[in-house]
């Protein structure tokens, strides 16, 4: 097991340098630079900005020196966040998407696999008609949609949340956001586990234990759930890093300091070395919980071990 | 294994739950005077050397007390330069400092302060993203080049109060130069002893009526007053909060929602709606920009004057005023916007009076001696701009009105920001593209110098007019109000009558305003220094 895992992180080394490069490249292929605005620059200014974050240097000696930068933790200053490093912004951003996640991702599992279990203990009667009809409301309505909604309604007409902004960081301030990303989860998680649950209900280890006279609750919880639980485990890892690292959407709806915004507002500014920031992280935390994903998934099913 | 994984994640669980809960019991009570203005988006820099964003310099100009200010109407006011004048041909300006002004530190502000900043900006070692408002000075522009040293610039302290500052020649808008954001003194303690750390709340050292008190990336900044500003019994708010809101949509929200207390680029697009629910909170002030498309004369057949003549007459930019800018703006037929004192009423295009029928059937004479028009060869136009939905909009409709009037198949092509100006700006070839201008400082000369047939960063239509460049070279050094008043006229009636750049729309400042706030001023600069401003507790 513990080889397993070595193995897997020395085989993310590769991976990460492919991503590196692939993305270093390809983001200088846009056209503009990080400093270019709608007053332009004089050459002399910008021939003096260049020089200064060494964007004067051919490709090739940026790129490596980005590279072993990079490889002792230094991952350069931020091109148009004057004064700030790309670590500060991340972190400072990582802060406040990782709380949001964190609560939307424990709702969106929790959530999901109480109302999944509910369906498909009810299978083909209202108790699953009624909530898979709200998760796949819950899906196919984008959060950009949801979120003003709901702003609408509780900020705006109510008056009892607050309309964005982290504020004090008050659970007023998290409510909001957290609900607009969890919603999905909420329902996505719930489809996966019904899906398999009730395969796990109809199995022969489950007429035994039935055979057996358990009661209900044990079957499910104990037997059922393990089982059912394979394909949302699956989809946990993509979508913890996802919701870690933040949303796009849902950080500009309301006005939340993440990080999500920093891919998106970086590649539009060419902040070359944010961008790169960013990538990285996405990309470790997305290896890092594949990891964590297939070490829970021999956990759950013994089938699956390695050793 | 599973036991640990499951102890962790517990014990991570707790750990944000006890984060959330200890930040909600920290709400905080307001019982000072606060002010919450939305700004556009997070400011790039806190060092005034370093900014170059508009919305960046209402924040540096709160923290940070030039020379010579602007105040809440837009009106040159005294600063930290109690007088000043200029000499006979008015190429040396000496400048009489206040002996009160002091940082947030307690030091005295004084004269050395404005040289070692004004040195400090135009080093090429600081990379200043906009030294450009120092270059009517004494070798500026060569000392950004590398050819010469930050010390041999024209600007000396004669003494603790007094600044001397010599010119390369006589300049009559270097007053509103000094005005800018960019000529904002730094404290050279401050700047020495951190680096560029210095410009962090707790670390920074300025002398406006605020200080840097928070800043958390994309979410707010605090200023908190600064009691040491020598004009502090006016200032009239303890703390003003800035609020990046990069999107404009939710903005307007939390303006709704009470949060914000003004704001600013509110969308066009909801102006009809925003007007019925806040009526005279709805501030709409004509601004000094002009919207434009340009043709690029490099590129066959918008060479032909008559063409691009043509072209710009079908347009009828009171449907775009109207229909797209929800009426916040006025039609442009003219390069410089009406509101600069000094320059009066601008030199419009010959057409701009004439009414649309007039216009549309001279366009299409213009057009068949060009050789195209309905009778003409085909023509195809593509038109170039950056991606925003009001742009989208303005092309659809100059599409449709092209095509309607001639015939003309057009098509659109957009680009995100740094896309389409890095285009244009390197030179790129193009046919039709979408820009705008907001001069720099209250003077014509700002926009005008930029059509030069030297200058190939902006003049992206490669406009090449001897006599305009001529006259634009004149008036440098006119010292005559009226004479270079004429000269900038003639310029611009030459470059309008080319219609390589072809004026659209002067745009508007729009400014949500709650009424508990008092002290704001409509003004073309959109000048809203927070010094004026103050709030009633409750409305």
């Amino acid at each position: 097991m513990i080889y397993v895992i070595l193995r897997r992180v020395v085989s993310t080394i590769p991976t990460l340098l492919m991503v590196i490069t692939a993305s270093f490249f390809l983001m200088r292929f846009a056209p503009g630079g990080p400093f270019t605005l709608e007053h332009p620059l004089p050459p002399e200014v910008m021939a003096n900005l260049m020089k200064t974050y060494k964007l004067d240097l051919p490709l090739w000696q940026q790129y490596i020196h980005y590279l072993f930068n990079a490889l002792r933790g230094d991952f350069g200053p931020s091109f148009v966040y004057k004064g700030s490093s790309v670590y500060e912004l991340i972190t400072s951003g990582l802060s406040y998407s990782f709380i949001l996640g964190a609560w939307a991702l424990l709702i969106g599992v929790a959530g999901g696999i109480v109302v999944g279990t509910i369906a498909a203990l009810n299978h083909n009667r209202l108790p699953d008609y009624g909530p898979m009809l709200v998760s796949t409301i819950g899906i196919t309505i984008p959060n950009f949609v949801i979120g003003p909604l709901l702003i609408l309604l509780f900020s705006i007409k109510l008056g009892w949340l607050p309309a964005g902004g982290w504020g004090t960081g008050g659970v007023y301030n998290l409510i909001l956001p957290i609900i607009t990303l969890a919603l999905p989860q909420i329902a996505i998680y719930a489809r996966l586990v019904r899906g398999s649950m009730i395969e796990a209900l109809h199995s022969d280890h489950i007429r035994t234990v039935t055979a057996y006279g358990l009661p209900q609750y044990v079957i499910v919880i104990v037997h059922a759930l393990r089982g059912a639980l394979l394909p949302a485990v699956s989809y946990m890892g993509p979508s913890a890093a996802a919701l870690l690292t933040g949303s796009v959407v849902v950080e500009t709806i309301y006005s939340v300091p993440g990080i999500g915004r920093y891919f998106v507002i970086g590649a539009l500014n060419r902040d070359y070395t944010l961008v790169m920031g960013t990538v990285i992280l996405i990309a470790t935390l997305v290896i890092v919980f594949n990891l964590l994903v297939d070490v829970l998934y021999s956990v759950l099913d013994p089938r699956g071990r390695y050793d | 294994m599973m036991l640990r994984l499951f102890r962790r994640t517990s014990l991570y669980g707790s750990l944000l739950l006890g984060v959330s809960l200890a930040l909600s019991a920290n709400s905080a009570s307001h019982a000072e005077s606060l002010i919450r203005r939305g700004i556009v988006g997070e400011p790039n820099a806190f060092d005034p050397a370093k900014a170059s964003l508009w919305h960046e310099y209402y924040l540096m100009k709160d923290m940070f007390e030039g020379l010579v200010i602007y105040d809440n109407k837009g009106n040159i006011a005294p600063g930290v330069a109690q007088s000043w004048e200029a000499d006979a041909d008015g190429s040396v300006y000496t400048f009489k400092l206040r002996d009160n002004a002091k940082w947030s530190d307690g030091t005295p502000v004084t004269a050395h302060d404005f040289a070692y900043s004004w040195k400090r900006k135009v080093n090429p070692e600081t990379a200043s993203m906009d030294p450009r408002l120092l270059y009517p000075v004494k070798n500026a522009q060569k000392i950004s080049k590398g050819e010469m040293k930050p010390d041999d610039l024209g600007v000396a302290a004669l003494d603790d109060l007094t600044l001397q500052v010599t010119l390369e020649g006589p300049t009559p808008y270097f007053i509103e130069n000094v005005a800018h954001g960019t000529m904002l003194p730094v404290n050279k303690a401050n700047v020495e002893a951190h680096g560029e750390k210095f410009a962090r709340p707790g670390v920074m050292v300025s002398n406006g009526p605020f200080t840097l008190h928070e800043h958390v990336p994309n979410d707010h900044i605090t200023l908190v007053k600064n009691d040491k500003y020598w004009d502090a019994d006016n200032v009239h708010l303890d703390k003003v909060e800035f609020v990046p809101t990069l999107d404009q949509a939710a903005s307007v929200r939390r303006y709704e929602a009470k949060e914000l207390d003004m704001l600013t680029g509110v969308p066009t697009s909801e102006l009809p709606r925003l007007k019925e629910a806040f009526k005279e909170q709805v501030n709409i002030a004509p601004s000094l920009t002009v919207e434009y498309y340009v043709f690029d004369t490099r590129q066959k057949p918008f060479d032909d004057k008559n063409l691009r003549r043509a072209l710009s007459m079908v347009i009828d930019r009171d449907f775009i005023v109207d229909e797209i800018f929800s009426g916040a703006g006025t039609p442009a037929y003219s390069m410089i916007a009406p509101g600069i004192a000094s320059y009066g009423e601008p030199s419009k295009v010959d057409f701009a009076g004439q009414s649309m029928v007039d216009r549309e059937d001279k366009a299409l004479e213009l057009i068949a001696e060009a050789g195209y028009g309905p009778n003409g060869k085909p023509l195809e136009i593509t038109i170039r701009y950056n991606t925003n939905a009001t742009n989208e909009q303005v092309a659809t409709a100059i599409a449709g009105m092209w095509n309607e009037a001639f015939g003309i198949d057009v098509k659109l092509h957009n680009l995100d920001l740094a896309s389409h100006y890095g285009h244009l700006q390197s030179g790129g070839e193009f046919q039709v593209a979408r820009a705008s201008r907001t001069p720099e400082y209250a003077d014509a000369v700002a926009t005008l110098s930029l059509d030069i047939s030297t200058q190939k960063t902006y003049n992206y239509g490669r406009f090449n007019s001897p006599d305009y460049d001529d006259l634009i070279g004149r008036s440098h050094t006119e010292l005559d109000a009226a004479a270079r008043s004429k000269l900038l006229h003639d310029a611009e009636s030459i470059l309008m009558e080319s219609q390589v750049i072809m004026p659209l729309v002067n745009t508007a400042n729009i400014w949500l305003v709650s009424p508990k706030v008092s002290g704001f001023e409509n003004n073309p600069l959109n000048e809203h220094p927070s010094k004026y401003l103050s709030v009633r507790k409750e409305y």
